[in-house]
């Protein structure tokens, strides 16, 4: 994302004072906040000059497509999930409702049915896509697009594609992995002698944008999975530029224990409050 | 083909002779397709842990349908309960675990296996798409890999060869082929013929087996 991509707009302005109101309800509720805070000893001193200190709203988004406003054409976005487990659902209708293209995809699956990932190939949206389990029953949107040349398929081994997603949120520059080692993954890539076993020089994958699925968030982005629906959603939350979350519920500071906190709000740039499962 | 009239062991058969394998206490990862036939043929005294690699250990039955939880799905997307003291992780975490040696054994299907443990389990030759998923992982991975298959092809190809030439998953990292008619360890020394279905021999896995098996000692009768 280049800085003057994220310049305020009004629907911005509007988005957040709606946000606040989301999160705060009114000054009773943000008096309660801050008393939470207080009582269970997790911190102290959150407001200040009549400021809530760490509540984020400015990460709120009021709709899924506000949420994903600053997506743009060409982007390379990271999408969560495993099967329709942890998928965005409702921040990929919004990419589909708007209809950005020349998108390069990086996720696990590429969709079955009509809605999420295959709806982005139903309406031809991506040119490439990075995937370990393209190929599965209902993904004839998916086998469409790449049959008529819109669609490059880069495989890459699932457990090579959470360590390349890792690499880069790690700043790391590339992993040394056995998996593929002797097969088709391994063409044109160095392989490494480390102790006498054979690696591959895996790089890290970035992206611009990741669409990560939570299933409670806290007012200053931390977020918490539910069950399976984890899986790549927490990694794919440290690899972007920007990181988009659809979440389930949003509670005020303090009611996610921090213990359980799986993504720390320091990698959420936004988020948007679906208020359930979005289905698949 | 020869033995073409013998009688061969069911799916459920084959289940049950990967499942007599297993060791009580072993964190076990299931594959998709025939594996999965595996934990419902458990001998009483052996509990095992199972591992799917979207983030689960502890995987349970499946759920009742008023019980099933969309977010709570296995490795081949199908619905799934947790037993007690099971834990759940990331993907980063669950191929960690894979990787890095920590479950006892992996249980794959299998398309070719070769005499030096090759496996070529993800397309077949000349498919348009293929999934390799997990099981390259698997297979550098797991402690000892596990896998089950049909000796021969519909079509009565061979499938256990000198060399795969599907495309691979991954080279020598077969520890035994479990097939419709025999088990077979794979060891330095080459393949090992360690049990037979009933009605089987020696000569007759040989006559649809490409590489030599070894037979250092007379193979024990499967269910016998």
């Amino acid at each position: 994302m280049q800085p003057g991509r994220r310049q305020s707009t009004a629907q911005d302005v509007d988005d957040e004072r709606e946000a606040r109101t989301l999160a705060r309800g009114d000054d009773r509720s943000a008096r309660r906040i801050v008393e939470t805070q207080l009582v269970g000893g997790v911190a102290h001193g959150f407001e200040r000059k009549g400021h809530l200190v760490g509540v984020r709203l400015d990460k709120l988004r009021s709709s899924a497509t506000a949420a994903i406003a600053e997506v743009r054409d060409g982007d390379t976005l990271m999408v969560g999930g495993f099967g329709d487990a942890g998928v965005p659902f409702a921040l990929l209708d919004a990419l589909v409702e708007r209809g950005v293209k020349d998108l390069t995809v990086i996720a696990n699956n590429c969709g079955t049915g009509e809605r999420g990932l295959a709806a982005l190939f139903r309406h031809r949206m991506v040119l490439r896509v990075f995937a370990s389990f393209p190929a599965q029953p209902g993904n004839h949107h998916f086998a469409e697009s790449y049959r008529s040349g819109q669609t490059e398929l880069v495989l890459v081994p699932q457990g090579t594609l959470v360590e390349r997603i890792r690499a880069a949120g790690a700043g790391l520059g590339g992993v040394l992995t056995p998996t593929g080692v002797g097969t088709l993954v391994a063409e044109g890539k160095d392989v490494i002698v480390v102790d006498d076993r054979p690696y591959l020089l895996e790089k890290p994958l970035h992206a611009d944008v990741a669409l990560v699925k939570a299933h409670v968030a806290d007012a200053s982005g931390n977020l918490r999975y539910r069950l399976s629906s984890r899986n790549f959603n927490p990694i794919m939350a440290t690899a972007a530029r920007l990181t988009i979350a659809e979440v389930e519920s949003l509670v005020e500071l303090g009611a996610l224990d921090p213990d359980d906190v799986h993504t720390p709000g320091v990698y959420v740039d936004r988020m948007f409050v679906s208020g359930g499962a979005s289905g698949g | 083909m020869s033995g073409a009239e013998r009688p061969t062991l069911s799916r459920a058969q084959i289940a049950a002779c990967v499942a007599a394998s297993l060791q009580d206490g072993w964190y076990v990862n299931v594959g998709i397709g025939m594996p999965t036939l595996v934990p419902n043929h458990l001998p009483p005294a052996v509990e095992i842990v199972i591992h799917s690699e979207n983030g689960i250990l502890g995987v349970g039955p499946t759920p009742a349908p008023e019980m099933a939880d969309p977010d709570l799905v296995n490795a081949g997307r199908e619905l799934v309960t947790l037993l007690p003291g099971a834990s759940l992780f990331s993907h980063l975490e669950s191929f960690a675990m894979i990787r890095g040696g920590h479950l006892d054994v992996a249980i794959l299907g299998g398309y070719q296996v070769s005499e030096g443990g090759d496996l070529a389990n993800w397309t077949v030759k000349g498919a348009e798409l293929g999934n390799p998923g997990g099981a390259m992982d698997l297979a550098v991975g797991a402690k000892r890999v596990f896998v089950m298959m049909e000796h021969v092809t519909r079509d009565g190809a061979l499938k256990i060869v000198r060399a795969c030439d599907y495309p691979l998953t991954g080279i020598a990292c077969v520890t035994t082929i479990f097939t419709d008619v025999a088990v077979i360890d794979v060891t330095p020394a080459g393949l090992v013929l360690r049990e037979v279905a009933p009605g089987w021999d020696p000569a007759a896995v040989q006559a649809i087996t490409e590489p030599r098996l070894l037979v250092p000692a007379p193979p024990r009768t499967i269910g016998g």
